[in-house]
């Protein structure tokens, strides 16, 4: 077992938060962690809230995949911790006409 | 993206939990098991936001029902289910969330998964499996404390015995009922063994509850033969109002 501690919730506590910057929502895509190169889906991330921001790190290496952070009237958004994010290109279709 | 809520009726589910029936008159509607942030401002200007997760079935009404368990440091809970009347008007965000859902598609049998007030998003798939007439074979796994603070008790149990839509398996962590077959205690894997389904069914399971919870239950799920990619969580946090 790893030594982290369980103050975490899933990547699925930040669709709200990334739902202020994305058109669709990316917890259900699949993410490829740059460290570890496990791809799982946003959702399974480890999500750490408790900060000035939001920290998603991989749920199978811990290497940090997001940062999302706001300082003063900025949103900073840092995701170099992901090779790749894969979305549902039929939800991509769904989300345009729920806003249509 | 903040939509306005009007509150059109509140429910005491328990001592502790109460259901917020909110009019969203421009809800564009939501999937079982998905969730809103609610956010409340105060006059100075402070502002808390919170995710509830949503209790009801999707429907084609502009109604959601939220159900919040008071915390006793709670920033936010304490105002939910004490301080706010019918009438009264929220803040949303949502609904939010497109992977701890249950749509009504999905054939292969399911396992739910609750500790305490987890319950809340997969009541919102019990009773969507029930309004669309899906066959889908559920069943309930459902830690709780004790009897007084099981949510949804009636409507469980006519969907058990008489509905046969979900079969409920309760286990008590602190005081079980006299008479009840196995003493209080945490979940364990003889009990994910003999209420879960076979793991050779390869069911979806949905797991929420707080942290620990989660992490107890999906390793004995995994130890049982679940894989992982067909279990889905959902963790709240014990500092944050998260339901």
């Amino acid at each position: 077992m790893s030594s982290h501690t369980y103050d975490y919730l899933d990547g699925n506590a930040a669709a709200g938060e990334l739902s202020k910057i994305f058109a669709m929502d990316v917890t259900a895509a699949k993410g490829q962690c740059a460290h570890c190169g496990a791809t799982k889906r946003f959702a399974e991330a480890h999500l750490y809230m408790l900060g000035p921001g939001v920290v998603a790190r991989c749920a199978v290496c811990e290497h940090v995949l997001l940062r999302l952070v706001n300082v003063r009237q900025r949103v900073f958004l840092d995701v170099r911790g992901m090779t790749y994010l894969s979305l549902d290109a039929a939800q991509l279709e769904a989300s345009s006409d729920l806003d249509a | 993206m903040w939509r306005v809520g009007t509150v059109v009726a509140l429910h005491d589910e328990t001592a502790t939990a109460r259901t917020i029936t909110l009019k969203v008159s421009d809800w564009t509607g939501h999937l079982a098991g998905q969730h809103v942030d609610v956010r409340l401002t105060a006059s100075d200007g402070y502002s808390a936001v919170r995710s509830y997760s949503i209790a009801s079935a999707p429907n084609s009404e502009t109604r959601i029902e939220l159900t919040v368990e008071r915390l006793r440091d709670g920033e936010v809970s304490p105002y939910l289910t004490q301080e706010l009347a019918v009438g009264d008007r929220l803040e949303l965000r949502g609904p939010i969330g497109g992977w701890f859902v249950w749509r009504t598609q999905q054939t292969e049998p399911i396992q739910l998964v609750a500790g305490g007030s987890g319950i809340v998003p997969l009541m919102a798939m019990i009773r969507s499996r029930v309004s669309a007439c899906s066959a889908a074979s559920f069943r309930l796994l459902y830690s709780v404390r004790e009897p007084g603070a099981v949510l949804y008790r009636d409507e469980l149990e006519a969907l058990s015995d008489h509905d046969h839509s979900v079969s409920v398996t309760y286990a008590y962590t602190r005081v079980a009922p006299k008479d009840w077959p196995r003493p209080p205690g945490r979940i364990d894997a003889a009990l994910i063994a003999n209420t879960t389904w076979p793991s050779n069914l390869a069911p979806t399971c949905y797991v929420c509850g707080p942290t620990s919870f989660v992490e107890t239950a999906t390793g004995l799920l995994n130890a049982s033969g679940n894989s992982s990619d067909k279990i889905r969580t959902e963790r709240f946090g014990s500092t944050g109002d998260r339901q």
